[in-house]
């Protein structure tokens, strides 16, 4: 006999649920509002600003020179770089020339910067998959880069190490040959955390086909750095844009081809070699000469604006100031920071994923919260 | 006294044209008989007024050098979107194109999809604050990037504070959180934006913290002398917000 009761249904109502901001796969005060069907996200709305120090305002009222220290402060998991794209932004505005010694020692610095950076991604990337082991691992080839910057310049995470006009410092006597010597560390190593990643079948369940993004939404939305070059678009500041010492540098630029989390790996691995590639020819081909070029007493520079952009490890870091030309703090003081672009595409990546995947999302578009919220 | 020790300061870093130049100002004034007790004060004193003399600031937007080539993406937008273009300006090797508020977003869109200029790739969009400039008070700034053609250009228009200027989220959709920002700390409103809630401030904040008027120590000193006192005023306002 049939009945025409219906079945007893499942509640289907919406969930929305928080996600942080004290969440350990958030790597930072990252909080997201889910939307959910079961375990499916609808929608996602990352909630920042836990960390906004208003580095742009204090700027506006410091000098030129004491900014480098504050520019430490945003990514500061690669310090040098932001320092790199600030004091090349004033020698644009000032048009100072940088002496040749000096921009080879900032390509140094900043390449061994993007491999440290890159470590740290890689580690808790993996880590947040389950991965331990290679957490550990990047960890311990971290420490390695940041022996060799606290030998450079005394300090281990927030470096302060460049200066308007050059470098501070020299590079320590033996210090190209420990850096050399760290690349063939660096380079013997890699095949490790592919073994253990590249070919392994939780990794690439858990990452191919994962928060798919074609090269015209990537450039849309703004994406840059390694996610937007894994969804295959050739764009690297240092290609396009060269600076420092990188129109001397033979490198290539590794794309994705399907805009996968798996992709995205695969195109940040290819970013070692191909750092340490760089490392080698630059630390190698160190010219003789000074190391500070020619600088006013006091840094005030003529009134106009620019906007510079480097590529910092986690995609474009554009600076844009304005100087009034009056004052010996700049008028205007804008970062545009990678982690910040990068972080817009997240909703658009996890939409209709499950949300253990929204961990892994958050791993692979590689947010520092410092840089997101200033 | 509290002025005396600022000059001193001053003068080690100032390059030394200018402490030359103030050297010989207290001689001359001694020689004066009138004002007897200012050479007391150091030869800066008079700077700090003269600082706080001095007009405040306004955009340097320079007009491009007579000999220079205008790029032809430059060109393309004088003369494809008709009247939209106020000024072309150019520093240190960076193209800006200023535009007309109204049609911000028109430019905008004829920037992304012209062959020639296909800025498909919004950097930034920022804005600046120029309080003494009548009217129209902010300056929206945009740096485009072309991912084709590998070339940059800077689009600004001039906001009024009470002026909303269309988002340009159709365009780009990068902007939309740009747009919150700008919205969040300089107060521009954007019209057609599907979102504009304040992106980096709690959303119960008062203020625009990047207006060139809003203090740097954040919105008062209760805070930071009495929390005890602060925290009643805030206790007070919420239940007479309840009532």
């Amino acid at each position: 006999m049939q009945t025409d009761t219906p079945l007893p249904m499942f509640d289907t109502d919406e969930l929305v649920i928080n996600m942080g901001p004290q969440h350990p796969s958030t790597h930072g005060v990252l909080r997201l509002v889910l939307k959910l069907d079961g375990e499916r996200v609808i929608d996602c709305d990352p909630v920042i600003g836990y960390l906004h120090r208003g580095i742009e305002k204090l700027s506006e009222n410091r000098d030129y020179t004491q900014i480098i220290l504050l520019t430490d402060r945003m990514d500061y998991v690669a310090a040098a770089t932001n320092n790199l794209g600030y004091v090349q932004t004033i020698e644009k505005l000032y048009s100072l020339e940088v002496p040749r010694r000096a921009r080879y020692i900032r390509t140094v610095l900043s390449e061994l910067q993007r491999v440290a950076s890159h470590l740290l991604w890689l580690g808790t990337h993996a880590a947040d998959l389950g991965a331990l082991t290679v957490l550990l691992f990047g960890l311990r080839e971290r420490e390695l880069v940041l022996d060799l910057f606290e030998e450079y310049c005394g300090a281990r995470l927030t470096y302060n190490t460049m200066r308007i006009g050059g470098q501070p410092v020299d590079v320590p006597p033996g210090w190209d040959r420990k850096v050399l010597a760290f690349c063939d560390v660096q380079e013997s190593k890699l095949p490790e955390y592919e073994q253990l990643l590249t070919s392994n079948r939780i990794f690439m369940e858990r990452t191919q086909d994962v928060g798919v993004i074609t090269a015209a939404d990537a450039i849309g939305v703004g994406l840059c750095g390694p996610p937007l070059r894994a969804s295959g678009v050739y764009r690297d500041v240092r290609k396009d844009e060269p600076y420092a010492a990188y129109d001397e540098m033979e490198f290539d630029v590794p794309l994705g081809v399907r805009g996968d989390t798996y992709d995205r790996y695969l195109v940040r691995l290819e970013e070692f070699r191909q750092s340490l590639r760089i490392i080698r020819q630059a630390v190698q081909g160190i010219p003789e000469g000074p190391i500070m070029g020619k600088v006013p007493r006091l840094i005030k520079p003529p009134a106009g604006e620019t906007y510079h952009a480097i590529e910092a490890p986690k995609g474009e870091l554009g600076y844009f100031v304005v100087s009034d030309g009056k004052s010996v703090s700049p008028y205007r003081f804008r970062v545009r920071p990678p982690s910040l672009c990068n972080l817009q595409a997240l909703p658009q990546l996890v939409r209709g994923h499950l949300v253990a995947d929204v961990v892994a999302l958050i791993g692979t578009i590689d947010i520092v919260l410092g840089e997101v919220d200033r | 006294m509290s002025e005396g020790p600022k000059p001193a300061l001053d003068n080690p870093d100032s390059p030394d044209p200018q402490v030359k130049a103030a050297a010989p100002k207290p001689e001359t004034k001694a020689a004066a008989p009138k004002p007897a007790p200012k050479p007391a004060d150091g030869p800066g004193s008079p700077k700090p007024q003269a600082k706080a003399a001095a007009p405040p600031p306004l955009p340097p937007d320079q007009a491009p050098p007579a000999d220079l080539a205008v790029p032809a993406f430059v060109a393309a937008v004088q003369s494809g979107v008709a009247g939209a273009v106020e000024q072309v300006s150019y520093w240190v090797g960076d193209w800006t194109v200023i535009v007309a508020a109204g049609r911000f977003a028109e430019v905008c869109t004829f920037l992304r999809d012209t062959p020639g200029c296909q800025f498909d790739y919004l950097s930034d969009l920022t804005a600046v604050d120029w309080p003494a400039r009548a009217g129209k008070r902010f300056d929206l700034v945009a740096s485009l990037y072309s991912t084709k053609l590998r070339q940059r250009v800077r689009v600004k228009a001039h906001v009024g504070e009470d002026e909303a200027i269309s988002s340009v989220t159709g365009v780009w959709p990068a902007a939309n959180w740009l747009e919150r920002e700008v919205y969040d700390m300089f107060g521009v409103r954007f019209t057609g934006h599907p979102d504009l809630r304040r992106l980096l401030m709690p959303s119960d904040w008062q203020g625009h913290p990047q207006r060139k008027d809003y203090p740097l120590e954040g919105p008062g000193e209760l805070l930071m002398e009495s929390p005890q006192d602060w925290l009643k005023a805030r206790q007070a306002a919420a239940e007479a917000d309840v009532k």
